[in-house]
């Protein structure tokens, strides 16, 4: 058979899958450090299994394992579907599947032992910062090269929120990792003092910008009309949003900064910034939920539209939340508090991670030539444990965090502090335990899916799927 | 001419390339393509038959 009339759906199913295993592996860190804040002695005394360096392993492994196999195996599907042609190299597009589960078993090995640049969310140190810089490469050239293949006039606009995040992605990851390596596992970091946490925050507020938000705005354009049978609700309003936020991302770095050294004009500009972020982040929610308009009934047979509806609302919700939270006001009392974390897991689960399983739920059937997964019933279930964890987890640390903003803050007549550190510490305590408890759920969610996608895959042979022809 | 000159000429060339992405995208001349591009999601796919195909 002619491999050029079919698409390259092989690379796709091994990050589906890879998107399921790496969830559960990231996230069951993630439950297991949730418990170490309520008992510490989970760390056994032993180097590698403490929280300092466990956190930096959930992290890498939910964003950039689960999070990236996402991202990698629908812009693959994606980029094929709406551009009419094969994906471009099979090989490399291979090299990207094995090299990107390399850097994820070098991170899981690497940062256990501790070996890290201590820069948040950028801690692998130089050999796998260069492996990463070549993958990404790679990837661009795949994916870049299929869209000068295409063979439709235009370049749908889901494709144009994936190539935004590949290319800000290659920029954000080189400019932050410069650094002068000592030996195979050490070395510093180009950029000092005041300019190395700017340089840090530029990286990590557009990692959460083009990564968890630009790339999952691609998923949301192609699969939400997908399972709503329906297109897009303004395809010019997906326009418009696409070019004022990734316009206005780039410069909200600086509201991780507030109150430091860095100079307070460049503070004032990113919370201006990311108060403006807010028109764009709601166009495009708005703009994915009224794709149901008229399709409403759906929701109530359909989990997987749920998922991603509730998905789209978080979205609105954490995109709310984060230009608040960018008032140096607000800030003031936010910052360095639980709320932070509340506002992150509102984002990851509630949107990345629902979004995923969405897509993910909706993607894999067609990939096995079966009309539905395995148990639609099971997916409603896993729809239900992820809608209460994840509401579970960020109600508590958004109490958990006001509490101890407050307390912190609060001074006797005398100028005095009025609470100690472990007194904040002491009434934040049993909001740990629901934060556990709600990630518990989340995860059980995960291995239901995982169980739900063994049934479906498991005697399934994958058949060709045949390139369309330009309309 | 300073620095801020330059600062302030970028800025509204910026807001009207903003403006000019709005007129262009609410443009009618657009609707056709629009439109057939935000039909590519709904396509169907088509898988090649072979002889040891299970019926599923």
């Amino acid at each position: 058979m002619d491999t050029a009339a079919s698409y390259n759906d092989k690379v796709v199913r091994q990050f589906s899958i890879m998107v399921v295993i790496w969830g559960i592996v990231g996230m069951l860190v993630g439950v297991l450090i949730a418990a170490q804040l309520i008992w510490p002695q989970l760390n056994f005394d032993l180097p590698f299994l403490t929280y300092s360096r466990l956190r930096p392993l959930h992290t890498n492994a939910v964003i950039f394992a689960f999070g990236g196999s996402a991202l990698f195996a629908t812009s693959y599907y994606v980029v094929q579907r709406t551009c009419h042609v094969r994906l471009a190299f099979d090989k490399l597009a291979a090299f990207t599947f094995w090299g990107w589960q390399v850097v994820i078993l070098l991170a899981a090995i690497t940062l256990p032992l501790g070996i890290t640049q201590s820069k948040e969310y950028a801690e692998l140190e130089w050999p796998i910062d260069l492996l990463i810089a070549v993958i990404w490469v790679a990837y661009a050239i795949v994916f870049f090269t299929t869209i000068a293949k295409r063979r439709v006039k235009h370049i749908y606009v889901a494709n144009w929120f994936y190539g935004a995040f590949i290319i800000t992605i290659a920029v954000l990851h080189i400019f932050n990792n410069l650094a002068i390596p000592v030996t195979l596992t050490k070395s510093y970091s180009l950029y000092t003092g005041v300019v190395d946490g700017m340089m840090q925050w530029w990286y990590g507020h557009n990692a959460v910008g083009f990564f968890l938000t630009a790339g999952f705005l691609g998923m949301m354009y192609y699969f939400v009309p997908k399972q709503a049978g329906r297109p897009v609700y303004s395809y010019r309003l997906s326009v418009v949003h696409f070019w004022s936020l990734i316009a206005i991302y780039m410069w909200a770095g600086p509201h991780h900064l507030h109150y430091t050294s860095l100079p307070d004009w460049a503070q004032t500009l990113g919370m201006v910034f990311s108060i403006i972020l807010l028109a764009p982040s709601w166009g495009g929610m708005i703009n994915g939920i009224m794709t149901l308009s008229g399709a409403w009934h759906k929701l109530r047979s359909d989990p997987i539209l749920k998922f991603m509806i509730v998905a789209l609302s978080f979205y609105g919700m954490s995109t709310f939340e984060g230009p608040m939270m960018s008032i140096k006001t607000v800030n003031a009392l936010s910052h360095y508090t639980n709320w932070t974390i509340g506002h992150v897991h509102s984002g990851a689960l509630g949107w990345v991670a629902m979004m995923t399983i969405g897509s993910i739920y909706s993607l894999l059937p067609r990939l096995y030539n079966r009309d539905a997964m395995y148990s639609t019933k099971l997916i409603d279930v896993h729809f239900w444990t992820s809608t209460i964890g994840v509401v579970l987890y960020a109600v508590s640390m958004w109490i958990a965090g006001v509490t101890e903003g407050l307390m912190w803050r609060a001074v006797n007549s005398d100028g005095t502090l009025t609470y100690s550190f472990v007194e904040s510490l002491k009434a934040v305590e049993p909001y740990h335990y629901f934060r556990l408890l709600g990630g518990l759920i989340f995860f059980t969610g995960m291995i239901i899916m995982a169980y739900n996608v063994w049934k479906t895959v498991s005697d399934k042979k994958p058949v060709p799927v045949a390139v369309l022809d330009p309309a | 001419m300073d620095i801020n000159d330059i600062r302030g000429i970028l800025t509204a060339i910026i807001f009207f390339a903003f403006i000019g992405i709005w007129v262009w995208a609410w443009s009618s001349r657009r609707k056709k393509d629009f439109k057939a591009s935000a039909a590519l999601p709904l396509e169907e796919d088509t898988y090649i038959t072979t002889n040891e195909r299970e019926n599923s």
